[in-house]
């Protein structure tokens, strides 16, 4: 197994409020937090995090991913020193949109105003790398610092990018994640537009009257460390990524390829460079957005890649607890990944009732235990975006007894 | 232009200003730097662009650097209006 890459530390915003662990405690409880088709981050709070000065001059997505890097880097027990060389620490943080509510809010201003009306700070806040770069500036880190715009999958890719330059030896650590704030009333209608945002307002993945996804917005953060830095400074393991897929299915700009060939190549890719067999996947957390055709594709990529271990591991999708967190997603799948592991639960898929006749794998509507034979569990991320972005991550954690 | 504006209604405007920027209140002082207010290069363009809306008075990359104060600030802009 590929093991030389471990998480220390996570931390999320979500529309279930603010923490990872209220996100599994509340999924696990069934609750859903998306209300009107729309899953918003009501309880985020900043608390002392900025001053107010940086509040001004930072956008809701970098301050989503902020709160949620103060949370991992607290459980990775960090402190307010970086304990590596900053040359040494990667900061990857993905978004969909970037500063969505400031481009709004600019342009706005001038098409009111004309050109005198937009702000001097609008530039770096209206930027995608908004995020990397001010937690980079935050932390005083100086090693690579990037943020993937992959679409749906760019949280994840965050994750395996900063995980690759972990592998190469260019760093000790990375900070990776991702961030949306992209729920305005513009981009609804934007979405809704293109046909994927649900009607109903409720997403119901892999469930026959699923009628597209609910968006959301949040944050998730990881620290990822290799496994000689996080052994040098003593550091709780709280799981190890031990495999990474990507591929793309080079086939159009937003519906998935149907035959899923490329997807179900990520998921095999993660498997290989995890030195793992499909029957030891003892959970996958899915893209699941609820869209007829993107459930369609993942449950045949499942198929093709798994085996007939697709019909009997459990699979659930968050989105239908907390909507589409486009690109932070990935991040916030992880991350839930990671806990689901550590606590030995496969959480619900929410609203899962109606049986499609063609998606015939274990959505998991009620939730389980997932049980180990050592112990350890292995858990997929699946995170798939427009453009055929297919990221898949594979986790193993030792489950901890409660 | 503006010639009935005063040096005091400067000072209040720029301490005002300054405050939206997220300075304390009780810290907007003359004698304050702006590195001491965490006003940056990218808070002093925008205070330039009020400054220049408000009062037609132009303040370049250039004035500003040469700032070593709130104070400097607040008679430069004042000897430019008159």
């Amino acid at each position: 197994m590929n093991d030389s890459v471990v998480v220390t530390g996570v931390g999320a915003v979500t529309p279930l409020g603010m923490g990872a662990d209220t996100l599994l405690a509340e999924w696990s409880s069934g609750r859903c937090a998306t209300t009107d088709g729309v899953g918003s981050c009501d309880r985020f709070e900043l608390g002392e995090l900025l001053s107010a000065n940086d509040i001004r001059r930072t956008n809701r997505f970098t301050q989503m991913a902020l709160a949620a890097c103060e949370e991992a880097l607290g459980n990775a027990g960090w402190g307010t020193c970086v304990p590596f060389d900053p040359y040494r620490v990667a900061c990857v943080v993905g978004t969909g949109f970037g500063g969505v509510e400031i481009i709004e809010r600019e342009h706005d201003g001038y098409c009111a105003d004309g050109a005198t009306a937009c702000a001097p700070a609008c530039i770096p806040l209206m930027t995608s790398n908004a995020a990397a770069a001010t937690l980079s500036m935050r932390y005083g880190l100086h090693g690579p610092s990037a943020a993937p715009a992959s679409a749906c999958a760019a949280g994840a890719e965050a994750v395996a990018l900063g995980a690759g330059l972990i592998r190469s030896g260019e760093v000790d650590a990375a900070l990776v994640g991702g961030a949306e704030s992209a729920i305005s009333g513009f981009m609804r209608a934007a979405f809704a537009a293109n046909g994927e945002l649900s009607r109903t307002g409720v997403c119901r993945p892999f469930d026959a009257r699923r009628d597209g996804f609910v968006i959301g917005e949040g944050a998730g953060m990881l620290v990822l460390e290799s496994e000689e830095a996080a052994r040098r400074r003593a550091a709780t393991e709280l799981a190890r990524l031990v495999g990474i897929g990507v591929t793309c299915d080079g086939f159009h700009p937003t519906a998935p390829d149907p035959g899923a060939e490329a997807a179900a190549r990520a998921i095999d890719a993660a498997l290989t460079d995890a030195g793992i067999a499909a029957e030891d996947v003892d959970y996958v957390n899915a893209y699941g957005a609820g869209g007829q055709l993107d459930d369609r594709a993942e449950t045949r990529a499942l198929k093709t890649a798994l085996g007939t271990h697709a019909h009997t591991v459990p699979i659930s999708s968050a989105k239908s607890a907390i909507g589409h967190l486009l690109g932070a997603a990935g991040a916030v799948q992880a991350l839930a990944t990671v806990l689901a592991l550590r606590r030995g639960i496969a959480p619900p898929t929410l609203g899962y009732e109606v049986p499609d006749e063609e998606l015939d794998l274990d959505y998991n509507a009620d939730g389980r235990t997932l049980r180990s034979q050592d112990g350890s569990l292995v858990g997929l991320s699946n995170s798939f975006g427009h453009g055929g972005q297919n990221v898949v991550l594979a986790f193993e954690a030792q489950a901890i007894r409660r | 232009m503006n010639s009935a504006v005063s040096s005091k209604d400067v000072e209040a405007r720029i301490f005002e200003i300054l405050i939206s920027f997220g300075t304390e209140p009780d810290s907007a002082v003359r004698e304050a730097t702006f590195d001491q207010l965490d006003i940056d290069s990218l808070d002093l363009v925008e205070l330039a662009q009020i400054v220049d809306e408000e009062y037609g008075v132009e303040l370049t990359i250039d004035d500003a650097q040469q700032l070593q104060n709130v104070g400097d600030a607040i008679d430069l802009i004042v000897s430019r209006i008159a």
